[in-house]
Order: C-alpha cells, then structure tokens, then sequence
C-alpha cells in the first residue's frame, strides 16, 4: 500500500513538474531560436562562397537532460506493447534544439556554420542506479567573413 | 591552431599531412552528482551538472590533439569528429580525431 502512494506520489510529481519544465524549456528554446535565425547552420561542406573569409573555427553545443518518473513509466508501459513513445520524442527533440542553440551562441558574429554534425548518446545504464538521460553534441565550423 | 570540421581551410594551401592525431578522457561522474541526477530523474528537466562534466572532458581531450599535433609541427587540424562511448559502467570516454596538416 504504501509502495502505491509513494509510486502515485512519484508520478504526479513527475508528470506536473516534468510538464512545467518541458513548457518552460519549449518557450525559450522558440524564442532564442527566433533570436539566432539569421545565423544559417548548412550541413554542407563547403561554404556558400569562399570569397572574404577571415577565419574559420570549429564551435559546438552540448545538453544532457533527464527524463522525468512520468516519461519514464510511460515509455515502460509503451515498450511492452510497441509503438511511438512521444514523451520520448519530445525529450530528444528538445536536447537537439538546444545543442544547435548553443552551438550557434558560441558564434554568434559569425556569417555562418557549415558541416554541423549532431551526435547522442545516452547516459542511462549506470553503476546500480539508472540514470536516464540524452546527451547531444552539435558541432561544425563557423565560417567569419 | 586552426581547428575545422570541414576538408580544408577556405584560403589557405595545404603544404603537409601528418596523420591523424587524437586526444580522450575518460571521465567518471562522481558520487555527488549521481546522486543530484537520480533525483532530477523524478523531476526532469537539465543536468547542468552532467553538462558541465562532459564540455570540460571534450576540452580536455582536445587540448591533448592540440598538443599532439604541435608537437608534430602542425599548425592546423582537419576533419574532427568527436566521438562518445561508455566503457565501463558509470564512466564516459570522449575521443577527439582528426588530421594534423601544416596550412600556409
């Protein structure tokens, strides 16, 4: 009996405080991004033309963010019977977008980034305890004209 | 030291290869911070910690494939690619490659 309280104590904390931080992550993930939009990212090689190039370097951006006890259960739930899990969908997609956020910000003055790789790994699977979580690396070369 | 991602350095020549040169850490996240993260599990939201831990690694690891290519005479370093993997349980190694040249 008390497992179940402390199980359904867990998940409504999980699911208000994991809701308000997803929403609160969200709106400035939108904002800055609509802030850092004349920065183009191109996954191309080579950069749109080479005249005038003063200095290129290497930036990148990294997040890790963890999963809340909701998302947790729910994706368990979800992997018994299959399917998309979306709690885990957003959680990914919000890690990426802030990689590339970062990333842009470590350049910020200049007139591009080209060749960005994203790359994740999980940090879950630890010693005895799980910790769940994803961590992104965005990285590519910022091209100063 | 010029470090890109790309194949080569817009405006520049490139006059010699030395061969790929890389750098790793392997970091463990220590007790303190386990602990911190297993609780912002029930929460969510981001662990600054960990994110802190990791950038600081990847630093580390790419001033060691500095200091080995200028310890090779390069100047320059092409084609980097970071790479994550766990070895053992709890402990992250970050590797850090890439192709020492000389650009003039």
């Amino acid at each position: 009996m008390e497992n179940l309280i402390l199980f359904a104590v867990l998940m409504t904390v999980g699911y208000i405080s994991g809701t308000i931080l997803e929403k609160h992550h969200l709106t400035s993930i939108r904002e800055r991004e609509e802030q850092m939009v004349s920065l183009p990212t191109i996954m191309l090689k080579k950069p749109l033309h080479e005249e005038g190039i003063k200095e290129v370097k290497l930036v990148g951006g990294s997040v890790v963010i963890s999963i809340d006890y909701f998302k947790k259960i729910v994706a368990s739930l979800a992997n018994l019977f299959g399917g998309n899990i979306a709690t885990y969908e957003t959680l990914v997609d919000r890690a990426r977008r802030e990689a590339i956020l970062r990333m842009k910000e470590d350049a910020k003055d200049a007139s591009e980034i080209i060749n960005i790789r994203i790359e994740t790994s999980s940090i879950s699977k630890n010693a005895n305890r799980n910790v769940g979580a994803v961590e992104v690396l965005a990285y590519g070369t910022a091209v100063w004209r | 030291m010029i470090i890109t991602n790309i194949e080569y350095i817009p405006g520049k020549e490139i006059v010699e290869h030395y061969g790929v040169v890389s750098g790793s850490t392997v970091r463990a996240k220590h007790a303190g911070r386990d602990i911190a993260a297993s609780i912002k599990n029930i929460f969510g939201g981001e662990l600054k910690g960990y994110t802190e831990l990791l950038s600081e690694s990847r630093d580390e690891a790419m001033k060691r494939m500095k200091a080995q290519a200028a310890s090779l005479g390069a100047n320059a370093i092409l084609n980097v690619r970071f790479s994550t993997s766990s070895v053992a349980a709890g402990a992250a190694e970050l590797y850090v490659y890439g192709t020492a040249v000389k650009a003039v």
